[in-house]
């Protein structure tokens, strides 16, 4: 369970979070909508404790992480895996050596079990024979593929998704949207996903939370969104199409 | 008049900001050079990078500063008869000033360079935050390793730089300029101490702190895409030259 408790975050006396809340359900697939620009990279580096917010609390399973020292929060971090816009792999590493990376780090395996761990997670996301090509011999959307296998990598309890199917051509978009979901069924985690765009939200979330202006405005399942009456939902969807 | 004193004071906060900033990362990268996991084939693996494939580059720079040190010596030294002190001056200036300067401008510009260039490219692509969400510490998994390997092997290479230096020294010397090979060595033998190599080669150990912390600091510190990246890069060798020569003066005041 992650409960994000009126958190507020300025940079250079401009607000980015101003009093935000929000509580994200484990096992579900919650997606954070917004502007670009609008501080959703913001609020999800503060869930994993890249930023600290300036006030408010963050709570994972029961612990506040916004006070925690170095070593306390990299053990909280264990819980996470995370997907960055452009995947951020290891440019000096081969796409296995990226995978293995957080096992070799933090558990105490075989060259023989890693190895089958990241053959499985690259199995898992639809990758095959490119364990040992660089990240630069990739496409895009292998890139994402190859990112999500690292994320798993260690099984977490959540996963972050900063933006995954920005900068893809809309059947890459369609196939790392399917990818989404169907990791999420086999591992059961839950997901934490920040885009701008609607249709893909729709697709994948079951929940949403708008975030306008530093504030959560709206939380629901993609039918409530849909279905709102509410003006200033309808509008701010219409905007995101736009 | 409170502007015009912000606006003049303004580079001197800065230049204090930075010098702070700088050794918070040196006493970050001290505190984790005692903590656990050590990873010593990445250590080796810097090693590598820094020591064995600067070798040739430090070679080819050291012989020619020997030979062109024992050619222009040797036309000064014959006005007043002194030819024979030509092989002690050369190796006197290798190990104690040329041989570790030389050494570590090279590698500022090979090396240096290289640590602001790739860790800048991983600060502006998120692959340093991509290591703190798996747990791992950047600068304990980065920055520490390339400090170490620059101290250690920046006095390795000076040695390479002193002895290939003196052996170009005596090339020009001895086959070119007709000097006695026996009076050659035995000057070199007769002036130049241990203590001058060895601090030459202390020397040496502060420049690869200098140039390795440099360069992490201003690659871990990049920000602005590509554009940015290439500023680090320029602005860490630039920064690290001219410490290596400031920082010269004083080493050698108190040392010698």
């Amino acid at each position: 369970m992650i409960e994000i408790i009126k958190i507020s975050k300025s940079f250079n006396s401009q607000k980015v979070l101003d009093d935000l809340d929000l509580n994200i359900d484990p096992g579900k697939i919650t997606v954070i909508i917004g502007q670009s620009g609008g501080g959703k990279s913001v609020l999800l580096k503060h869930i994993i404790g890249l930023i600290r917010p300036d006030s408010g609390q963050i709570i994972i399973d029961g612990i506040d992480i916004t006070n925690l020292n170095d070593k306390k929060l990299n053990e909280v971090r264990k819980k996470f895996g995370m997907l960055f816009q452009d995947a951020a792999l290891f440019d000096s590493m081969t796409v296995g050596e990226n995978v293995a990376f957080p096992l070799n780090e933090h558990k105490r395996l075989s060259r023989k079990e890693i190895n089958k761990i990241v053959d499985d997670k690259l199995n898992l996301v639809g990758l095959e024979n490119v364990t040992h090509k660089m990240p630069s011999e990739l496409s895009g959307g292998m890139r994402k593929r190859a990112g999500l296998a690292r994320a798993i990598a260690l099984d977490p309890k959540i996963v972050l998704f900063d933006e995954p199917t920005t900068g893809l051509d809309p059947i890459m978009r369609e196939s790392i949207d399917k990818l989404i979901v169907a990791t999420q069924e086999r591992t059961k985690a839950t997901f934490v996903v920040i885009s701008h765009d609607i249709e893909s939200t729709f697709t994948i979330a079951h929940k949403v939370a708008m975030l306008y202006q530093g504030k959560i405005v709206a939380v629901g399942t993609p039918d409530e969104i849909r279905s709102s009456n509410n003006s200033f939902v309808r509008r701010f969807i219409k905007d995101l199409r736009d | 008049m409170i502007r015009f004193l912000e606006f003049a004071g303004r580079p001197l906060v800065f230049f204090v900001e930075e010098c702070g900033r700088i050794m918070l990362l040196l006493l970050s990268t001290i505190s984790w050079m005692f903590r656990p996991p050590f990873r010593i084939r990445v250590i080796f693996k810097q090693m590598e990078f820094v020591g064995v494939n600067s070798v040739i580059v430090v070679m080819i720079t050291g012989a020619f500063t020997g030979m062109v040190l024992a050619l222009q010596t040797y036309h000064g030294f014959r006005m007043f008869g002194g030819e024979s002190l030509v092989g002690s001056t050369v190796a006197l200036s290798m190990t104690r000033e040329l041989g570790p300067v030389f050494t570590a401008l090279m590698v500022t510009g090979r090396v240096g360079s290289a640590m602001a260039a790739e860790l800048g490219t991983m600060k502006v692509t998120e692959q340093i935050d991509a290591l703190n969400t798996m747990s791992v510490n950047p600068i304990q998994y980065l920055v520490m390793p390339r400090i170490i390997a620059a101290i250690l092997m920046l006095p390795v290479l000076t040695i390479i730089s002193d002895f290939v230096g003196i052996v170009g020294g005596y090339f020009v010397g001895v086959n070119l300029l007709k000097i006695n090979s026996g009076i050659f060595i035995a000057k070199i033998i007769d002036i130049v101490d241990l203590e001058d190599i060895f601090n030459g080669l202390i020397k040496a150990a502060f420049f690869g702190l200098i140039l390795s912390l440099i360069g992490c600091y201003k690659g871990i510190s990049t920000i602005g895409g590509a554009e940015g990246v290439g500023r680090a890069t320029t602005q860490s060798v630039v920064l690290s030259s001219v410490l290596i020569f400031i920082s010269d003066y004083f080493l050698t005041a108190v040392m010698f």
